[in-house]
């Protein structure tokens, strides 16, 4: 942070982001109705070797990938030409996890030394994102110099950008010509009416407009912004932000309307909306999906099109793997004292290992799913897990900030979310019932896989049905899920347990303790 | 009368010096301040105050009575 008087930004705009924020899979959703038949953790599918060579190793565009590979964010566009009324600009907590939320405002100088610092900290770091924390293309000055500085001192890394798109079609040229070649748009409505009740205004053309017609123009702008971006072969997802009772049918519209215009995957991220952050929708009482709600609509799209589901919703100033946020590491007193040099040959070397642990987990997860080819049955659950990342079950029930949920039948497994059970900083649960939120968070899950767990948590997750399992430790994820799924059938089978469906689960609000 | 800003609700976004066509806002260390004589009201370039039409935070940019309202040039 700069000297003197410190006053931060805490502005809007959901990024993915990535993210926001990624895909339910790892492939395209090209041509033809619907989608096919790759995994949310498939790798490659059917992709085409160019798109699969854009997204391999983008945490946020492929789920796979963010198991093994980092993002960072940089926080030089504080400046936004809409309003959203998820969004408040003034709000401001360092413990806050929301996306539009930063605690620093960057240069296009620091930012570019930011990414080198992080890039030489975390070499799976292989993805720039800019998304506000107000909006990029609000900001285009800042936004184009960082990523023209970036790619000159650091040429292998991935360069993209999250945007409402108000701007977006006067930027597609400048866009292509510096090989941005992700761009994710959030895009909550194509109905204007829908638009009214998310939207207060939006600034355009040196005026403010409000209502219905501030969404028209908005609506337009995104559809036509995405129409020349996926013209040009530029990859674009689509973010959208499921508000129960505004906007949550509507999504289902949506979601056929970006296809059609050539989006590659759909972001359907939940409302966060705890009246602390002061939002309008936060003070208004409108509340979130349920992690079924949000499930299902996700579900209902996936038929068209590649859904993605490990968004963690994250700021414009976040670094590192997607759910273990880094950014403390990295403040700008920090930075500007590093001694810093771009070693791009140890990068490479290193990622290289990465890709090795990476095939291995592929190479486990389908050696065990050629076990259960015969099988069938209507029978599928839900598995959370404690993982530190590698798709490895490798996180101590205690510690984890967040489980990864995955969901298995004879067809396979699949990652379908991730729940947050950190504690709130401010509004939250004491630590005492620390065990109940994390119940109330995964209670649609039949197991939960640890490295390790307590005695104390084991009997109360047993009370409320959740087997706790931690005989695969340290083991690979999906492997160790389609196991346990053949055991449950077995047991089933047997009579020793009833199948039974769970119930419905949290999505937790509020600020994360990184 | 020119605008100011009110530094205590101002979250320092720059939105408002962006779109100045009179390069009348600057900022030192995060506060946000408007030249009253060089603010124009957007008179003569725009049909709204371009600062308050993008400014984020309600009652923010506000009429600054302590200097006389800007005359555009007969």
């Amino acid at each position: 942070m700069e000297s003197g008087k410190q006053k931060t930004v805490a502005l809007l705009h959901v990024m993915q982001p990535a993210g926001q924020k990624n895909s339910g899979t790892g492939c395209a959703s090209s041509g033809g109705k619907g989608k096919s038949s790759c995994g949310s953790s498939a790798g490659q599918g059917d992709l085409s070797p160019e798109v699969w060579e854009k997204v391999k190793n983008h945490p946020c565009y492929s789920e796979e990938a963010h198991h093994h590979y980092a993002r960072m964010h940089v926080a030089v566009a504080p400046a936004c030409n809409i309003q959203c009324n998820y969004c408040n600009r003034k709000y401001d907590c360092s413990n806050e996890s929301r996306p539009g939320v930063v605690s620093e405002r960057l240069t296009p100088e620091q930012a570019t030394k930011k990414v080198l610092a992080v890039a030489s900290t975390i070499p799976q770091m292989t993805v720039l994102g800019i998304a506000g924390p107000g909006d990029p293309l609000a900001n285009p000055e800042k936004t184009f110099k960082t990523f023209e500085m970036v790619a000159q001192s650091a040429p292998d890394i991935k360069l993209c950008l999250s945007t409402n798109g108000l701007m977006l079609p006067d930027y597609v040229d400048q866009i292509a010509a510096l090989n941005i070649d992700h761009v994710t748009i959030t895009i909550n409505m194509i109905d204007p009416k829908v638009g009214a009740k998310i939207y207060p205004w939006v600034f355009y053309n040196h005026k403010r407009y409000t209502g219905v017609e501030a969404s028209q123009i908005l609506s337009e702008r995104q559809l036509l912004g995405l129409e020349m971006l996926t013209a040009r072969g530029i990859l674009c997802k689509v973010n959208s932000v499921m508000i129960p009772g505004i906007n949550d049918h509507h999504l289902v519209a949506v979601n056929k309307a970006v296809k059609a215009r050539g989006a590659f995957l759909h972001n359907i991220m939940p409302l966060i909306s705890a009246p602390e952050h002061g939002t309008v929708f936060g003070l208004n009482g409108q509340p979130g999906p349920t992690a079924q709600e949000l499930k299902l609509l996700q579900d209902s799209c996936e038929g068209e099109m590649n859904m993605m589901r490990h968004c963690r919703q994250c700021r414009a100033d976040a670094v590192g793997l997607l759910g273990d946020d880094r950014s403390a590491e990295f403040t700008t007193d920090k930075v500007m004292a590093m001694d810093v040099t771009y070693d791009r040959a140890g990068r490479e070397a290193y990622q290289e290992k990465v890709e090795l642990k990476r095939q291995a987990v592929v190479a486990a997860r389908n050696m065990e799913l050629a076990t259960l080819a015969g099988e069938h049955s209507d029978v599928s659950i839900l598995i959370a897990v404690a993982t530190k990342g590698g798709g490895r079950i490798n996180e101590h029930f205690g510690h984890a900030k967040e489980f990864q949920i995955y969901e298995v039948s004879t067809a396979g497994s699949k990652f379908v979310g991730h729940r947050r059970v950190d504690v709130y900083c401010e509004g939250g649960y004491a630590e005492e019932d620390s065990l109940a939120t994390v119940v109330r968070a995964i209670n649609d899950c039949q197991a939960v896989f640890v490295a390790r767990i307590g005695g104390c948590p084991r009997e109360g997750l047993k009370a409320a049905g959740i087997e706790p399992v931690d005989r695969f430790a340290l083991e690979y994820i999906e492997q160790s899920a389609i196991a346990y799924f053949k055991d449950y059938l077995e047991r089933v089978r047997r009579g020793e347990i009833q199948h039974s469906k769970r119930g419905d689960a949290d999505i937790r609000q509020g600020a994360l303790i990184a | 009368m020119a605008y100011k800003i009110k530094e205590s609700t101002c979250v320092g976004c720059l939105a408002c010096r962006d779109e100045c066509p009179n390069q009348a806002i600057s900022e030192t260390n995060f506060v946000m301040s408007i030249d009253p004589t060089k603010c124009t009201e957007c008179i003569g370039f725009f049909a709204d105050p371009q600062c308050l039409s993008i400014c984020p935070i309600p009652r923010t940019i506000q009429i600054n009575p302590d200097v006389p309202r800007f005359q555009a040039a007969v």
